[in-house]
């Protein structure tokens, strides 16, 4: 055992373990360290955007290089506080109608071009390719074949997805028989996502215990 | 003015970023710099509006003598201690703002989410039970992708992470583009009825 002489990776550790003990029960500990975590998670967001942010975009052109156009955003982000005063809190309207507006504004087009053009362009692609199909002939294993049946199962997959979610008609008939197949593929997909999930969170405790295996007590290397 | 104004803004505010995005010119790009800088310093005195209200609920808790209210010191001492830090200073790499991030707010982050991996078995206890042809295929799809991703998948059948990254690049993939592609078609549809002033919640009650 070589324990660490830092006192930081003792504080790191001891937090840990405070944070664990909830494994037990619920325990003042435990308690402790959500509430230190709350408080020192506000506290770093706000100083963060103060220097990244408030600090560089507002108050070096206003006050330093005296543009005085920057005085809007601040205007704007102190009518937030009129919130306090009953009788001008309306007010505070105007800077949440500034932010919803541009915000509303910028995804429109962000989202086309993410989430709808990108996502389409990625499922047209040629139905049936027939350099796969060679690699398949020349070497039928079940990583050709997948590759084979891939580009289909995906169009397949995303046209019955995309049904599932069409609720302006009835799910019988054609709709009916893709939208149960989109149930198929959301069931594979949200079992693929669980079971991502899973390793992402067993990956972050693997981390915590060698933090302490390893930087703390210096049992393994 | 006190409906109708709010309205215009949001309006005028998010025509515009529709519009300047189809315009590539200086101007256009400088006006996106410019609002996009706003923005973030508008969201910023946001944030001390939300950190206003952490303190008032903790504050009240602390002098009303509440359940926990000691927690609430914990809270409160954080915050003060955190910013106070923070402005001395700054947040400079090595600086003891840093410190605290990297020591207490890091470790106690991961931490937490790395408990999720204890509660998340029972949640698979439940979710797992092959009742019906979904549950098995969310069964199947969850057990691949896990041992997929671990050197005893492979010991058990070479092929296995190979199967588990063919279900995460195509079924997988397939499911995620259709839910992908209509949320955003939500998104466009929620962000045209706000700048239209068809949804209009935002603004609250009240005259």
């Amino acid at each position: 055992m070589n324990l660490s002489p830092d006192p930081w990776v003792w504080l790191a550790a001891l937090l840990t373990l405070c944070i664990y003990s909830f494994l037990y029960k619920d325990n003042p500990f435990y308690k402790a360290a959500e509430h230190l975590f709350v408080g020192l998670s506000a506290g770093y967001f706000l100083v963060i955007y103060w220097y990244n942010a408030v600090y560089p975009d507002m108050v070096v052109p206003l006050f330093k290089q005296g543009k005085l156009l920057c005085i809007i955003p601040g205007l704007l982000g102190l009518f937030f506080f009129f919130r306090f005063i009953p009788k001008v809190g309306w007010v505070s309207r105007w800077s949440i109608a500034f932010y919803i507006g541009v915000g509303a504004g910028m995804s429109i087009p962000a989202t086309m071009q993410m989430r709808i053009l990108e996502q389409m362009k990625g499922t047209m692609q040629p139905f049936f390719s027939l350099e796969t199909w060679h690699v398949f002939v020349e070497n039928p294993s079940l990583a050709s074949f997948g590759a084979l049946i891939g580009i289909p199962l995906m169009i397949v997959g995303v046209m019955c997805t995309l049904s599932y979610f069409f609720f302006s008609r009835e799910h019988k008939g054609v709709l009916g028989g893709m939208s149960r197949i989109g149930i198929i593929f959301l069931m594979i997909g949200f079992g693929a996502s669980f079971g991502y999930t899973v390793m992402a969170r067993i990956s972050l405790l693997i981390g915590r215990v060698q933090f302490l295996m390893s930087d703390w007590l210096g049992v393994i290397d | 003015m006190r409906r109708q104004l709010p309205l215009a803004i949001c309006f005028v505010m998010g025509v515009s970023m529709v519009v300047q995005f189809f315009i590539p010119h200086r101007v256009s790009q400088e006006f996106y710099r410019t609002i996009l800088d706003w923005y973030r310093i508008v969201f910023a005195f946001s944030l001390v509006l939300g950190t206003g209200t952490l303190i008032k609920v903790h504050w009240a808790k602390i002098s009303k003598k509440s359940k926990g209210w000691q927690y609430s010191i914990i809270t409160i001492g954080g915050l003060v201690f955190m910013l106070a830090v923070g402005f001395i200073t700054g947040i400079q790499e090595g600086t003891l703002f840093m410190k605290i991030f990297e020591y207490v707010e890091v470790p106690l982050e991961a931490t937490m989410f790395s408990l999720l991996a204890f509660y998340i078995a029972s949640a698979a206890y439940r979710a797992f039970r092959a009742r019906t042809v979904e549950a098995t295929l969310l069964l199947i799809a969850a057990v691949v992708l896990m041992l997929g991703r671990i050197p005893f998948g492979y010991y058990l059948w070479h092929k296995i992470p190979g199967i588990a990254e063919w279900i995460l690049t195509n079924p997988n993939m397939a499911a995620k583009r259709g839910i992908v592609i209509g949320v955003g078609l939500g998104m466009i549809s929620t962000a045209l009825k706000i700048i239209l002033g068809i949804e209009r919640s935002y603004i609250g009650g009240g005259k």
